[in-house]
């Protein structure tokens, strides 16, 4: 469903994606994991036609993005890392706009809708504005929204950051329902390796850049003779800290806290 | 087409649900009114030009339809990192669909915030030259609408983050406004204040909205109207073209 070749990303001289190569099968539940920096996310916007490789072939369900934008961009939903969902509309007004945005039929849009709404535990709280609902309750909403148009491939950017145990239980249930249910392929990324181990089919670990390590979860502990996902990634990764310089994205999201602190 | 309808509609919606924010966007145009308007107003008399609640009127609306505008353009950077901007780039829709619906919601709130602005202006005394021309006035608001929501997504889409805003406002934003001959009248001025009016969009607004509610112009309606309407479509370009630039 993805075959990623050679993949290269420069910014400037600095070099984010360094010659990865991946599949991942129709399906199947692949996680990408690697520490702050290591290039997931540039690639999950490569994947997604946010950005222009800088060389190397992507292809998803036999298309490369780059030439069939639209046809690509119908084909998969994505979650992405900072919620995208408009707080001042109701639940159910998030889930039309997408639905409109990715031209859904007016019937199926409507009974998608009530479909995913009640399978991501929202339906009651459909009227309700977006602001009102927990951090939780705001990621299932993304998620639910990003099966709304039947996409084959789905894109979880780290979606269990910064949720409770609970909630992040509940939404991998939930994801696993889907991808079950729906046969949708998951690329998923994240910093929780137990979450990793439990719901990813397979794994790939990139690391400043270049792909280190692809299997199942099994093969990979087997392979840096180790007992959980969290040591093999230490085993594979080091453990030096990754220190990112703060973008103008953190920079945001401090001073947003502080506008919601404030208003509160 | 749809998703420029829904795109508007959002726009819509969000402003319907703001009650504080509409009721709090009334205070500054309700200060220059009033004080300023009532303040100078003795002044203005002995100056010979008038009532000044009547001439100032026009330049409030104009000021409101133009911080409205502006804002929602400007708005994009909030929703760029935060919020729905991505959501609307990864869709399968052209960006520039995704720029005129949300260029065309900014400018109907600032429109529908401007006639409420008018509303209060007649509440303070201010008395249109003649009913049957008021609708025309709307035609002026509407241009100055666009025109300001066309920059205000070029100027948005072009900043990297907040930080930015308070230059945006500082440096033009506020002296567009008053530059504009909202507060004061264009005749007369030395030269460098003149040619700085001149290539003012928002003179050439709160000129035409003079023209037909109170009959007096410094420039005239048809020109007013032309040079609106050129730099509209102007502004319209270039907010489309940053806006087809955004990387996220």
């Amino acid at each position: 469903m993805i075959r990623v070749q050679n993949l290269v990303k420069t910014f400037g001289t600095f070099t984010a994606v360094n010659d990865v190569s991946f599949d991942v099968a129709e399906g199947e539940i692949f996680a990408f994991l690697g520490p702050n920096g290591a290039g997931k996310t540039t690639t999950i916007k490569m994947l997604t036609t946010l950005l222009k490789p800088t060389s190397g072939s992507i292809e998803l369900d036999g298309l490369n993005p780059e030439a069939k934008q639209n046809e690509v961009r119908r084909r998969f939903g994505i979650v992405f890392q900072d919620p995208s969902l408009d707080g001042d509309l109701t639940a159910e007004e998030n889930m039309e706009i997408h639905g409109v945005l990715y031209h859904v039929p007016h019937k199926l849009r409507r009974q998608r809708t009530e479909e995913l709404l009640k399978q991501f535990e929202l339906w009651d709280r459909r009227k309700d504005q977006v602001k009102k609902f927990s951090g939780g309750m705001k990621r299932r909403l993304e998620i639910a929204r990003g099966f709304l148009h039947t996409p084959k491939i789905l894109f979880l950017d780290e979606p269990t950051l910064g949720l409770d145990p609970q909630s992040r239980n509940q939404l991998w249930s939930h994801v696993k329902k889907v991808n079950e249910a729906e046969k949708v392929t998951v690329f998923l990324t994240t910093h929780y390796m137990d979450e990793a181990d439990r719901v990813a089919h397979r794994v790939g670990v990139i690391d400043h850049g270049k792909l280190v390590a692809q299997g199942t979860p099994q093969e990979i502990k087997d392979q840096t003779k180790t007992e959980t996902l969290e040591d093999a990634f230490l085993a594979l990764t080091g453990s030096t800290i990754r220190d990112e310089s703060a973008g103008s994205a953190d920079q945001m999201r401090q001073f947003a806290k502080m506008w919601q602190g404030g208003k509160k | 087409m749809s998703a420029i309808y829904i795109l508007w509609l959002r726009e819509m919606k969000r402003y319907t649900r703001s009650r504080v924010q509409i009721v709090a966007s009334l205070g500054q145009p309700l200060l220059y009114l009033v004080v300023l308007g009532f303040g100078l107003g003795p002044v203005f008399q002995k100056a010979g030009q008038g009532n000044y609640v009547q001439f100032v009127a026009p330049g409030v609306i104009g000021m409101t339809v133009l911080f409205s505008s502006i804002f929602s353009g400007l708005g994009l950077l909030w929703d760029r990192q935060f919020g729905f901007l991505k959501e609307t780039l990864v869709a399968p829709v052209a960006r520039v669909q995704i720029m005129i619906g949300r260029t065309l919601g900014g400018a109907t709130v600032a429109v529908l915030q401007g006639l409420l602005v008018t509303v209060v202006c007649v509440i303070a005394g201010f008395r249109p030259a003649h009913l049957a021309t008021v609708p025309l006035a709307l035609g002026f608001m509407l241009l100055i609408a666009t025109v300001f929501a066309g920059l205000g997504v070029a100027v948005g889409s072009s900043l990297q983050d907040m930080q930015g805003f308070q230059l945006i406002m500082n440096f033009l934003v506020m002296p567009m406004f008053f530059l504009s001959g909202a507060l004061f009248p264009l005749d007369g001025l030395p030269k460098v204040l003149a040619a700085a009016t001149m290539i003012d969009p928002l003179s050439y607004g709160v000129d035409g909205m003079r023209s037909i509610l109170l009959e007096k112009s410094h420039y005239h309606a048809t020109t007013d109207f032309e040079v609106l309407a050129v730099v509209a479509m102007v502004f319209i370009v270039i907010g489309a073209w940053r806006f087809s630039k955004i990387e996220i």
